[in-house]
């Protein structure tokens, strides 16, 4: 059954939830938020996504299957942490540095990334087959 | 800094081969799994020969000093296991990669078995209570799945007691660690057992303790806690069920020694003897299971609990001679067991059973699998130039040390029974006239005679060469009693 009210709510609530999420992704280092709370809003979006517009919709969207999401965050995580053995550093050390536009940056920034990449495709992944079930 | 790096490569490199391979095709994922076994392998056996040296090394995780952060750390025992457990999982996987069908490899059995073995060089290196925790649920998210993959009925059946009991070892595990934090305010297992040894024994730490324990024995299946074991691993294909017995059950163990020893400088005598008695209970209601059992998997699945007994026995004595005689066992048993799975795994594949009563004459038609089969039995059961008799032999030195008579008898009574057991498998499976047809008409998978027939030389180099390794498990006993040389790597100073 589509829903007209849905509908249009999904249209403006969708990419705001998005940015909320990247918003709440940045802001996690120091303030609460971070890759995990912004993951599960990201997923919420793709969710109301699905129920406004059915799940095969979603699906294009995402353009990818969930599992990639997972494969990527991981990888994002796990190579955050190599990049201080290139300055001689332990496993994970973080390690910051300043870029034009986008101010502090570090190794951290990017395991929170690979975190909100795992949790975005692991609901996702589960919320998909549910629905198809 | 190569020290360092070779710390947390057991981990890495696995976890690495899984992420890459998931989205990938099965032959990329099998050809991951066993390049990143192989680079497993190199780093494990590097770690092994530093720490051979006598050398305990840590890393400090993200540069956080010691109490604080998460400290990764190997001595001989972590290294000797983890260079062990890495060299069968290599060769079970190549057998894997034959016996598996090709349906249940798509659902990504590899990247699991990776994660698994990620999982166990985790909980082998950590030196953190919570951090191990964590590896453990990492290990068995992992099992879960390979346990159930395919989902057969019985394998669900199996699944279901395997995961609950293994979750209310879990809460157990949690309950353990809130006690310890709150009443000393750490979970670095080095700082824990410098701050506790100057105090007396206090109510909370002794609960903990506790809960800890029954967490690894539930988890290392000890009497009367492992009724999931024979339940459970039977079901999954044999490659599997070997790699469990393998890893999972000694992880327990592992632990169990590690916390043990760094926790309880001298323990009471009551915990002990209520050892002792768990480690006799464990060995001869494994080998009285066995017995009754016709079925191989099922058989060897309470045998996997019998030995089991065994490597607790070791550490119930709290000696360096009984903690020599756990830590040569943990290699011997691995191997010898991992054999014993693998030749149930080719009997399978010739005629669709593993029933003994069924199976018969496979010494003509399978010979070197006869063979195998008989150096993994008689190694198991303890015959002399075999590995199995010199791990027995240190642990009843150990007995006779302590003067733990109970424990020499049911020690010795096991392994008469072990040896009634471990014949009884090789004259039904080969030597008895034959009583069915084999169903597969193809040759045994090349893969498949490898890793067999290299599991079980195996078994009779540890035999072969038992002494260097003895005195390797020596020094890892007397490190683990000693403890200075953890406490300095992980925390400095003196």
């Amino acid at each position: 059954m589509r829903s007209l009210i849905l509908l249009t709510a999904s249209r403006l609530l969708f990419p705001l939830l998005l940015l909320f999420s990247v918003f709440l992704l940045l802001r996690g280092h120091n303030a609460p938020g971070g890759g995990f709370v912004g993951g599960l809003v990201a997923a919420a979006a793709l969710a109301l996504h699905a129920l406004a517009h059915g799940i095969s919709a979603t699906r294009s969207v995402v353009a990818v299957a969930p599992l990639n999401f997972v494969a990527l965050g991981l990888g994002c995580a796990l190579g955050s942490g190599l990049v201080g053995w290139f300055w001689q550093q332990p496993y994970l050390t973080g390690l910051w540095t300043s870029l034009p536009l986008l101010g502090k940056v570090g190794t951290p920034l990017l395991f929170d990334l690979g975190v909100y990449l795992l949790v975005i495709g692991m609901v996702a992944h589960v919320l998909f087959l549910l629905w198809e079930e | 800094m190569i020290r360092e790096m070779l710390l947390v490569l057991p981990v890495l490199v696995p976890l690495a081969a899984a992420i890459l391979s998931v989205p990938g095709s099965l032959v990329l994922q099998r050809r991951a799994a066993m390049v990143g076994l192989t680079g497993h392998l190199v780093a494990s056996m590097l770690l092994l020969a530093v720490a051979a040296r006598g050398e305990v090394f840590a890393v400090q995780l993200a540069a956080w000093p010691a109490p604080f952060g998460i400290t990764f750390v190997a001595d001989t025992f972590s290294g000797l296991l983890l260079a062990s457990m890495s060299l069968i999982t290599w060769l079970v996987l190549l057998h894997s990669t034959a016996s598996i069908p090709e349906r249940l490899q798509r659902l990504t059995f590899f990247p699991l078995a990776m994660v698994l073995l990620a999982g166990v060089s985790g909980a082998l290196l950590t030196g953190d209570l919570f951090n191990l925790y964590v590896w453990f649920e990492v290990l068995l998210m992992a099992s879960f799945i390979l346990l159930t993959l395919g989902a057969e009925r019985p394998q669900l059946e199996g699944g279901l007691k395997y995961v609950a009991l293994n979750l209310i070892a879990s809460a157990f595990f949690l309950t353990g660690v809130g006690l310890l934090y709150g009443s000393t305010g750490t979970l670095n297992l080095a700082d824990l057992s410098r701050r506790t040894s100057e105090l007396p024994l206090s109510f909370p730490r002794i609960a903990a303790v506790l809960f800890l324990l029954l967490s690894f024995g539930i988890k290392a299946a000890v009497f009367p806690l492992f009724g999931w074991l024979p339940a459970s691993y039977h079901t999954p294909p044999a490659a599997i069920a070997a790699l469990f017995s393998a890893l999972l059950t000694k992880v327990g163990v592992y632990s169990m020694i590690r916390v043990g020893t760094l926790l309880l400088p001298q323990p009471p005598e009551a915990l002990t003897n209520a050892l002792l008695g768990v480690a006799g209970l464990t060995m001869v209601t494994g080998v009285l299971g066995a017995v009754a059992q016709t079925e191989m998997k099922r058989l060897l699945s309470f045998h996997i609990v019998s030995q089991i007994g065994y490597l607790v026995l070791g550490f119930a004595l709290y000696s360096v001679a009984g903690l020599t005689g756990a830590i040569y066992f943990f290699v011997h048993v691995s191997v010898a067991k991992a054999v014993l799975f693998l030749v149930a795994g080719e009997l399978e594949r010739q005629y669709r059973t593993t029933d003994l009563t069924e199976l018969g004459g496979s010494y003509r038609t399978s010979p070197t699998l006869a063979a195998a089969c008989f150096v993994g039995a008689m190694g198991l059961a303890g015959l002399p130039p075999l590995s199995g008799f010199f791990a027995k032999l240190q642990l009843v030195v150990a007995t006779l040390e302590r003067e733990a008579f109970f424990s020499l008898v049911a020690a010795l009574l096991v392994s008469m029974l072990t040896l009634f057991s471990m014949c009884k498998i090789w004259a039904e499976a080969f030597w008895k006239a034959p009583t069915s047809a084999r169903v597969a008409a193809e040759d045994w998978p090349p893969a498949m005679r490898f890793a067999t027939v290299g599991l079980a030389l195996l078994t009779l180099l540890l035999g072969t060469f038992a002494e260097p390794l003895m005195t390797l498990a020596q020094q890892a006993a007397e490190q683990l009693l000693d403890r200075q040389a953890y406490l300095q790597a992980v925390l400095g100073g003196p």
